[in-house]
């Protein structure tokens, strides 16, 4: 299925958890409860269709045909 | 000075800095110069003039995640044991501010948010009305609001009542390098809070933000002024010294202007040539 990512269409298996999209797009494993697996901050957080998703929901957070998602990071700025 | 060494006097000056930390939100900073990171051209030459600054809080912006440049910078502030104050940088409405609070919370696992609510792009002044808003609405959600505002006594003390963390009025509109436009201001906001009170923007050279501190400032925040020197750990290191002395020198209490000129030197005593 397609969801929008950053703006972008974006196609991920359908019934994909906000976890499995995070983890395909960053390269990064995660566990259950939103942590890196390796144990270094990840520094992301998600909105989907205009609402935050905590980190610890990411893991029960099924995405859904045509949803909106924000992936941001921290980067320079005043 | 009689009976007083220069060891002592050094030493004097060391222990009023110990005396005199600088703590927000319960959180002990061993500077008082908080660092934006925004326009410096690169990540090596951004990591020495952070260090070069001895700053221990770093702000940053919130943007869309883009795999070429993942995570670098955050990852720049954990090695170095900097701690980051997100901030709303772009937001226009306290919907977005508030938005942008709510994920740079998520992502950096703090509750600091340094609350920028701009009116426009060609000023980049602070939209009083949103910033109100904004402010009473990240208060109510556990947010600790650093909030940048316009040099007005007035909605500095409205921000402090709503529960910001610390008031940050700007010197002059963000990067313009034009110092402290209105330091009468800036000391009535100081004389009136009972929050901390961070000079930020407008700072363009050491002697900027010293002249900040000696207004009563607890610190400075700054970016452009380094990121953009043309040497920015040497200006990193300026300002590292420029804070410490402008503290002091407000600690000291400097001597009372004058219209004339009073000799430092005793009349008595002078030789005489006839």
């Amino acid at each position: 299925m397609n969801i929008k990512l950053n703006g972008t269409v974006h196609a991920v298996d359908d019934g994909a958890s906000v976890t499995t999209l995070i983890s395909q797009v960053t390269g990064r494993n995660l566990a259950p409860n939103g942590q890196a697996a390796d144990g270094q901050k990840l520094g992301v957080a998600v909105a989907r269709n205009s609402e935050v998703v905590p980190r610890s929901q990411w893991y029960v957070t099924a995405l859904a045909e045509g949803d909106d998602v924000e992936l941001v990071t921290a980067v320079q700025g005043g | 000075m009689a009976g007083t060494t220069v060891a002592g006097v050094a030493g004097a000056a060391q222990a009023q800095q110990a005396a005199d930390p600088f703590i927000v939100d319960g959180v002990t900073l061993g500077s008082r110069l908080i660092m934006g990171t925004g326009g410096a051209p690169s990540l090596d030459g951004l990591g020495a003039a952070l260090i070069a600054s001895g700053t221990e809080l770093t702000t940053v912006a919130m943007r869309r995640y883009s795999p070429a440049e993942s995570g670098s910078l955050f990852q720049l502030l954990v090695d170095h044991n900097i701690r980051v104050l997100p901030n709303t940088a772009g937001c226009f409405t306290a919907r977005d501010a508030v938005m942008t609070a709510e994920l740079a919370r998520e992502a950096l696992e703090t509750d600091w948010v340094k609350l920028e609510v701009i009116a426009d792009e060609h000023t980049l002044l602070p939209d009083a009305v949103e910033l109100v808003d904004a402010t009473e609405q990240l208060v109510n959600r556990g947010f600790k609001v650093f909030a940048y505002t316009n040099d007005d006594p007035v909605l500095a003390l409205r921000l402090e009542n709503l529960g910001a963390t610390a008031v940050m009025p700007l010197g002059s509109p963000i990067g313009t390098g034009l110092g402290i436009l209105n330091p009468h201001n800036i000391e009535l906001i100081v004389s009136r809070a009972s929050v901390p009170v961070v000079l930020d923007a407008g700072i363009g050279t050491a002697s900027d933000a010293a002249l900040a501190m000696e207004l009563g400032c607890d610190a400075v925040l700054l970016a452009t002024a380094v990121t953009r020197a043309q040497n920015p750990a040497m200006m990193g290191e300026a300002f590292k010294h420029a804070v410490i002395a402008g503290r002091l020198a407000k600690a000291a209490g400097r001597i009372p202007r004058r219209e004339h000129a009073l000799a430092s030197s005793a009349m008595e005593g002078r030789a005489e040539f006839l």
